[in-house]
């Protein structure tokens, strides 16, 4: 009796569990989708709110979202490649190397809400930008950084050394041959890391709650140098510091679903990236 | 272009390359002396000793109190709580993927927990207190589930795709050799898992709790949302309990700039990037550990 039983527990465990992590995806998309969906309408995410936020869209969370993640691109993708091609086309194993490895992954594991004090001590009050957009871009960009910087080595470590080879030996500087020949070539593993970490930073709250979110501008136009509305900002304030918490229900959902549908869009299109590259390999 | 000309680019690449590289260490070190200074600066305020024994929370009283010990146990309870949940299903969940899911099953579930780490904190706990919330509070027989269990939950949700994806590695990264010896011996496929494949990948799945705790310490967002925010001594998991990083985020909203509560703000955090540091290292030692093994 046991010997016929103990297979069963066995693999009723290990699909418990999974099926367990399953049902905590499914239930979160079911419920979204299900609660959500009645929210949304072309009104809902092409006007202003309204009534105390009680009414209206959530037109300007999407365009300070947009803007937002614009931003951390702007100033973490060119300083990420910079330090990626540092690290996997010039560095030795020194010191020095190995310092600024032991930085990424320890930046990598600082969390989020200390990014945004970093973030409110050194671009809003040091710098006197006050809670601004480029402010909480900048602290953004800084987040986003290291996961930018790992992405990219691995993207241009997958490059074979015998075209680094073949290039130099035509005559072309180092430079040039990082220019026009290993770049190229690991553009699509680039992508789809700079677009995965861009759906991480779009969905982020904590990082930005000091440095310049704010919970209503009745202007939908973003300006660099003011305090702007984001997706997941607005979801928190709706759903946990609103006075008619029940009453703007219905529109947290919709919010919740719009913030959803921003990051998963992202997410298949770093996978398609990486599909098509797997294709043509 | 004159070779003069090319040359004199390709140095100044170099170089520029290099600074981005160096950029790096300085903005760690400028997070690690922001903290450092602003915390010297409440240290000469509060004594540390009372700051971190202090047992009460309550920075706008007359007098006021620094005391961060109710912050540091709600942390470690809700971690706690998160890593008893996760732990086990991520192990359970890895160990279905690298060894029984068949190729097709795999590359359905792989994509599916990469969305769930996508999935951003702030509708999670939004999820939580429409859904979660209420339903603990049904349970328990509370005017509203938010309490520490409920932080632990979520936080385990949100640690277990960084668990599962490092723990598969870990366990597709023991030699084959070692589960055919197993299986010549006559060991089926569930007692060399138990036996040998986890055993040989304990370095590994260590990194990966590691990875998973400093997540779970970390999180704001949900914990904000789903813990009470109750500044008492936490007493236990079906209590309010409010964590360093939800006090961060209630309080540094409301604080007058260079004031006694914004230094003790900044001194939270220090300990928080201590303890996550601390916990990264001890990660990073596990996963060298496992690498040295692979290679030998």
């Amino acid at each position: 009796m046991m010997k016929k039983l103990t297979p069963i527990i066995e693999w009723g465990t290990l699909l418990l569990t999974t099926g367990l992590v399953c049902f905590f995806l499914l239930a979160i998309l079911w419920d979204l989708i299900s609660k959500g969906s009645s929210s949304l309408s072309w009104a809902f995410i092409s006007t202003s709110p309204s009534d105390g936020m009680t009414k209206g869209g959530i037109l300007p969370a999407i365009i300070g979202t947009v803007l937002l993640t614009l931003i951390t691109a702007l100033i973490a993708a060119p300083f990420g490649i910079c330090c990626a091609i540092y690290l996997n086309e010039y560095a030795e194993d020194s010191w020095l190397t190995r310092i600024i490895r032991a930085s990424i992954r320890n930046l990598a594991g600082v969390p989020s809400i200390i990014y945004g004090l970093f973030g409110l001590a050194l671009f809003v009050q040091g710098l006197q930008m006050g809670t601004s957009l480029l402010a909480a871009g900048l602290t953004l960009g800084l987040l986003s950084l290291p996961y930018i910087i790992i992405t990219t080595e691995e993207a241009l470590r997958r490059v074979p050394n015998s075209m680094r080879q073949a290039a130099l030996a035509v005559g072309a500087t180092q430079f040039e041959s990082i220019r026009d020949v290993v770049l190229p070539s690991a553009i699509p593993g680039m992508l789809t890391g700079l677009v995965l970490t861009l759906s991480r930073a779009a969905g982020e709250t904590a990082p930005i709650l000091f440095t310049g979110v704010a919970f209503y501008i009745n202007k939908p136009a973003g300006y660099l140098n003011q305090e702007f509305m984001a997706l997941p900002y607005h979801l928190y304030m709706l759903s946990t510091q609103h006075q008619a918490i029940e009453q703007v229900r219905p529109l947290a959902y919709g919010t919740a679903l719009v913030l959803i549908i921003v990051v998963f869009f992202l997410n298949l299109s770093a996978f398609y990236i990486r599909y098509q590259h797997s294709k043509h390999e | 272009m004159k070779l003069a000309i090319r040359e004199k680019t390709d140095q100044a690449a170099k170089l520029l390359f290099r600074m981005t590289g160096l950029m790096v260490i300085a903005i760690l070190a400028g997070i690690f002396f922001m903290l450092l200074w602003n915390t010297v600066a409440f240290f000469l305020k509060i004594k540390p000793w009372d700051f971190i024994t202090g047992t009460q929370w309550n920075p706008s009283g007359t007098p006021a109190n620094y005391g961060m010990l109710p912050l540091l146990v709600s942390t470690s309870l809700v971690t706690l709580g998160a890593m008893c949940i996760a732990i086990p299903l991520g192990i359970g969940t890895a160990s279905f993927l690298s060894d029984y899911a068949g190729r097709k099953l795999k590359s359905v579930l792989k994509p599916a927990i990469e969305m769930l780490a996508s999935v951003p904190s702030v509708a999670i706990g939004f999820l939580d207190i429409v859904v979660l919330g209420p339903g603990i509070a049904s349970i328990t027989g509370q005017s509203n589930g938010l309490n520490a269990l409920n932080g632990a939950v979520l936080l385990a949700i949100m640690s277990l795709p960084t668990i599962i994806t490092v723990t598969q590695d870990a366990l597709e990264g023991v030699p084959n050799a070692y589960k055919e010896a197993s299986y010549s011996v006559g060991a089926n496929r569930w007692q060399t898992l138990i036996q040998v494949t986890i055993p040989a990948a304990a370095p590994g799945i260590l990194a990966a709790v590691m990875l998973g705790v400093g997540r779970a310490i970390g999180e704001t967002m949900t914990v904000l949302m789903a813990t009470g925010n109750a500044s008492a001594f936490p007493k236990g998991f079906f209590h309010s309990v409010r964590t360093m990083t939800a006090t961060i985020a209630i309080e540094m909203g409301e604080v007058p700039y260079q004031t006694t509560h914004y230094y003790a703000l900044f001194a939270i955090a220090a300990v928080l990037f201590l303890m996550t540091l601390l916990v990264n290292i001890v990660g990073e030692y596990f996963v060298n550990k496992y690498r040295k093994y692979q290679a030998a």
